[in-house]
């Protein structure tokens, strides 16, 4: 395969990986909504830990776009 | 990409470097004149506050309740650093967001670039040294080994903690410029859709252009959103490191 095309083609295998930190981001969410409905009284004293996760899960989908841009534009 | 590319406006040279005051250091100049403004504007202290001294009280407020909650007492000497790093980021996310290119000026997301968000996440990880080696002296090592850690297991936590404590700085300024440079690349493939496809007739322009237009309105707020999201989580995660430099484990 062409260098330049194996480039692409790598970009784009990376693009998985946001897809996958979407479905943890979601879970996330998800969980917190599903677990405030039931207790809302202990939902807002939860929310730095939200933060926290929401904020490590999406780290590891924006690597995946980092590991895009790379190959696309520094390799 | 243009809206990324750094210009010097006023070309600088200093024992070989280059300073020159740049677009983006215009743009830093106009985020710190409008956040003065902004805190000014509601320095008044009535006793019943108007609607800018409120709006004003909420964004400290906020902040000092965070300090509070995380850290506690001695949370309280951080309020003025974390309040700035918040509502810098804050109003340079927005001000970056602005449609000022209908009038022709361009505006500059500065935290955009690694160097900017980096700075930031080193000053930071500084401020976290500095206090923990300032408060607890060599028991600061103590935080990369958890109370009640096996002993044959010591070396190995060690240096996985110690690991995790070097990649701090890097996933903080990582997770701020990645999210904002995503965004603005997001907004900008989205207008080309609109702009080509309009231009290539009218069957395109309704087929490719008007839907990537109504979606680029929606990812618009969201771009909103994502702004304060990123401008809190800066300020929660630099709460909760020198939450670990205060009070260890």
């Amino acid at each position: 395969m062409d260098m330049e095309a194996a480039k692409l083609v790598g970009a784009g295998l990376a693009a998985i990986g946001t897809g996958l930190a979407a479905i943890g981001v979601g879970n996330i969410w998800g969980s917190f909504l599903s677990a405030a409905l039931r207790n809302p009284g202990a939902a807002d004293g939860q929310q730095g830990r939200l933060f926290v996760g929401f904020a490590v899960t999406e780290l590891l989908g924006l690597l995946a776009f980092v590991v895009a841009m790379i190959l696309i534009f520094v390799a | 990409m243009h809206q990324f590319t750094i210009t010097p406006l006023a070309p600088w040279e200093l024992a070989g470097y280059d300073v020159s005051f740049t677009n983006s250091a215009l743009w830093m100049l106009i985020t710190t004149v409008v956040l003065i403004a902004f805190v000014a504007g509601g320095m008044k202290r009535q006793l019943v506050p108007g609607r800018w001294q409120m709006a004003v009280e909420t964004f400290t407020g906020f902040i000092d309740d965070m300090l509070e909650a995380n850290i506690g007492d001695a949370g309280k000497k951080y309020v003025p650093y974390v309040f700035s790093l918040f509502m810098f980021i804050l109003f340079a996310n927005i001000l970056g967001l602005l449609p000022l290119g209908v009038v022709g000026v361009h505006p500059f997301t500065f935290t955009s670039h690694f160097t900017v968000t980096g700075v930031l996440a080193l000053i930071t990880i500084s401020i976290v040294l500095i206090v923990g080696f300032w408060k607890h002296g060599l028991h600061f090592f103590g935080l990369f080994v958890p109370h009640g850690t096996p002993l044959p297991m010591i070396p190995l936590i060690f240096a996985i903690e110690l690991f995790s404590f070097i990649l701090r700085p890097f996933s903080l300024a990582l997770r701020l410029f990645v999210a904002m440079m995503a965004g603005h690349v997001l907004l900008e493939v989205l207008s080309s859709f609109v702009i080509d496809g309009t231009n290539a007739g009218a069957l395109w322009g309704g087929v490719v252009g008007l839907p990537s237009f109504l979606l680029m309105v929606g990812i618009c707020a969201l771009e909103i959103l994502v702004s304060g999201i990123q401008a809190y989580v800066f300020a929660l995660l630099t709460v909760f490191y020198i939450n670990d430099a205060e009070n260890l484990h």
